[in-house]
């Protein structure tokens, strides 16, 4: 008599607290294999871990450094979150985030309002802007995959490169400051809030650069978690994410959904970009963004595309981008990214199975 | 600027995108859709590249790159097979895993100098006016494997009884199951194909078409252009070709563009300034959405193409 693995198909609900633990599960073998692979190049794994710790978590003002890091990963992962719900693949984040941050800084540079405009105008006219142009930068594809039938997935990633060389252009030619391959700054008018501008009322706040652009990823949370739980045109992007066929039997119009979705997600990640220039870059330079567009992928994923898990999650994250500016090799981010996502996506297999241990002498009986 | 320079330099980079678009096709054609074509080229360009440094030896590079592109594939081959995952999440995240191992164990090799791959020429052949010059001279012998690959591919495909097997695991695994085909096996296999052929087609570059490691650099989007091929070959190995050798022509064509002063009679905007050849870099991304545009409205109108099963897991005992 032998103890054998059995994999039999789960008939009944799945309970509550698996796909949590899933997700923490894949996360905590993720480090182990990353620190094993670390390991193996020659680093010291848990030496990187208590520092990763330190540079995340260490105090209110590496704190609030994450948190600035988490800003775009917060509205990414939604917009990520808001497309994959539908089944559509948007990976063009990055490029829409680079749109969105052209778009808001034509604003001051071109400029498109008066110079000496207030903040309010000078702030919700480059949040107008920066969606405006993410929102295109997801419109085109959207529209290609509805009218032609064109997979989002390469036109979206082919358009990341596009803008990215687009941007490029203005910040050596047009827009360049002096020669440097960057703009000038924008004036004070043109920058989100941050804590720090507080320091003279309340003096803890002194030198925290958390800005206005979290608030907009609460709220962006908030709007889409609402849309899905509440609205109708939530219903209809789970009903065709989860099957198409019934969604159009139901009446319901595909290709506008597509277009709508990709559009709204690419204004969500362009307001990223708005945020990330406004509230911390303060200019259009190039390499704005660590790859925030795919490491919002596996955000919106790891939080099984619910917005608000969306939030700690992507603290975690924004975590792993501040440690791995310092840990070398510069990879290792990118490679624990990489296994987070195959783990997770492995044990989405615990979800839909059940393993057992079984007695082979029982089977026969 | 000259016609045959472009030809010549246009099927050498050419090439890649050739091998990896058509391990590609053999992936899809079995159902299975690998999007971690770019991750396992660059782990293939840097295993390849690393190997030769180490052992001086170019060639146990390419078999070392194909072999980790093939190991890596398998990873993907595991969740989208046996966990039955969803194919386009677990492609990503081997395009993440791929680039972030390639990174991680290339650490370093930037600025080296490995022995690469050497040019041959043809004899016989390398006499025709024109085409000898252009297509077997100064080659490496992964180009000319190249011209063998594609037709090979296609009659295999097309009129061996494995090709046919490929072919009904990729339309219908429920039937080629009654029949007594592995479904499993014969996914596990192609894909395993496929990231061999992406793992060649990454040593090419940094071995023998633009020899270095410039970290994600090397690659630049490559795998996911030869990705974009296969839809506009329309899983066809010839077609595939003959966009892979156009799309390096034209990167060619991008480059000789900045050089002269004076083009079609008129001063060169790009030599004036050379921040104009930004645009220039735009334009193969831009030919591959357009290129796309055409493959998908030729698909849908042919209602052909896209191998049936493709990206859906086979689940024994289910109906579908």
């Amino acid at each position: 008599m032998s103890i054998k693995l059995r994999i039999e198909q789960r008939v009944e609900d799945v309970p509550k607290w698996l796909p949590i633990a899933t997700s923490v599960g894949s996360v905590v073998v993720a480090f182990i294999l990353g620190g094993i692979i670390f390991k193996i190049v020659g680093g010291k794994p848990l030496q990187a871990l208590s520092f990763f710790y330190q540079a995340v978590f260490g105090s209110w003002a590496v704190f609030s450094d994450t948190m600035v890091k988490a800003t775009p990963l917060i509205l990414i992962g939604i917009a990520c979150a808001l497309a994959f719900k539908m089944r559509l693949w948007n990976i063009g984040a990055e490029g829409q985030f680079y749109a969105g941050a052209f778009g808001a800084s034509m604003v001051v540079l071109v400029p498109l309002i008066p110079e000496d405009s207030p903040k309010v105008i000078v702030i919700g006219m480059m949040l107008l802007m920066g969606m405006l142009f993410g929102g295109i930068w997801g419109f085109i594809p959207g529209y290609l995959r509805a009218k032609y039938k064109v997979n989002e997935i390469i036109t979206t990633l082919m358009l990341n490169y596009i803008i990215i060389n687009w941007n490029n252009f203005w910040i050596f030619d047009q827009w360049s400051d002096r020669g440097f391959q960057m703009t000038a700054t924008f004036d004070r008018v043109a920058w989100l809030p941050r804590l720090a501008d507080y320091a003279k009322e309340i003096p803890a706040f002194s030198g925290v650069t958390l800005h206005l652009g979290v608030v907009f990823g609460l709220v962006a949370a908030v709007i889409v978690w609402w849309i899905f739980r509440f609205s109708r045109w939530g219903y209809e992007i789970k009903l065709i994410g989860d099957n198409p066929t019934a969604a159009r039997y139901a009446g319901i119009n595909i290709s506008r959904n597509i277009i709508l979705v990709m559009a709204f997600s690419g204004a969500l990640a362009g307001l990223a970009g708005m945020a990330e220039i406004s509230g911390v870059v303060h200019r259009l330079q190039e390499s704005i963004s660590p790859g925030y567009g795919f490491t919002g992928i596996i955000v919106a994923w790891l939080a099984k595309l619910n917005p608000f898990a969306i939030i700690p999650v992507s603290v975690l994250f924004a975590g792993l981008i501040v440690a791995g500016r310092e840990l070398q090799p510069a990879g290792l981010s990118f490679l624990l990214q990489g296994i987070i996502l195959f783990m997770l996506i492995s044990s989405d297999v615990l979800l839909r199975y059940k393993i057992r241990l079984v007695r082979t002498g029982e089977e026969s009986a | 600027m000259n016609l045959e320079i472009i030809l010549h330099s246009g099927i050498a980079t050419g090439s890649v995108l050739l091998f990896a678009a058509i391990g590609e096709i053999f992936t899809e054609r079995s159902g299975i859709l690998n999007l971690g074509v770019e991750g396992m080229m660059l782990l293939g360009a840097m295993a390849g590249f690393g190997t030769s440094l180490a052992t001086n030896s170019p060639w146990l590079g390419v078999v070392v790159a194909i072999m980790a592109g093939g190991i890596l594939s398998l990873a993907h081959g595991l969740v989208s097979i046996h966990f039955q995952a969803d194919q386009v999440v677990s492609g990503l995240s081997l395009t993440f895993l791929g680039t972030g191992l390639a990174l991680v164990l290339g650490e370093g090799l930037t600025g080296q100098t490995p022995p690469l791959l050497l040019d041959y020429n043809i004899p016989l052949l390398e006499l025709i006016p024109f085409v000898g010059p252009a297509l077997f001279q100064d080659h490496g012998l992964l180009v000319y494997a190249g011209y063998l690959i594609t037709p090979l591919s296609w009659l295999y495909i097309h009129k061996t009884r494995p090709g046919l097997h490929l072919r009904a695991v990729g339309e219908k695994p429920a039937a080629a199951d009654t029949l007594g085909v592995s479904v499993y096996g014969l996914r596990y296999l192609y894909t395993f194909v496929g990231g061999c052929l992406a793992g060649l087609a990454g040593a090419m570059i940094s071995l023998s078409i633009s020899p270095g490691w410039y970290s994600s650099q090397t690659t630049s989007g490559q795998g996911w252009i030869a990705i974009a091929l296969v839809i506009f070959a329309q899983w066809n190995p010839f077609r595939a070709a003959l966009g892979g050798y156009l799309f390096g022509m034209l990167r060619r064509l991008i480059l000789d563009l900045q050089g002269p002063r004076m083009l079609f009679g008129i001063v060169n905007p790009l030599y004036v300034n050379s921040n104009y050849s930004f645009f220039l870099i735009m334009t193969p991304y831009v030919l591959t959405i357009i290129a796309l545009i055409f493959g998908s409205r030729a698909i849908a109108r042919k209602r052909a193409g896209s191998p049936s099963a493709l990206g859906i897991p086979y689940i024994r005992g289910e109906r579908g």
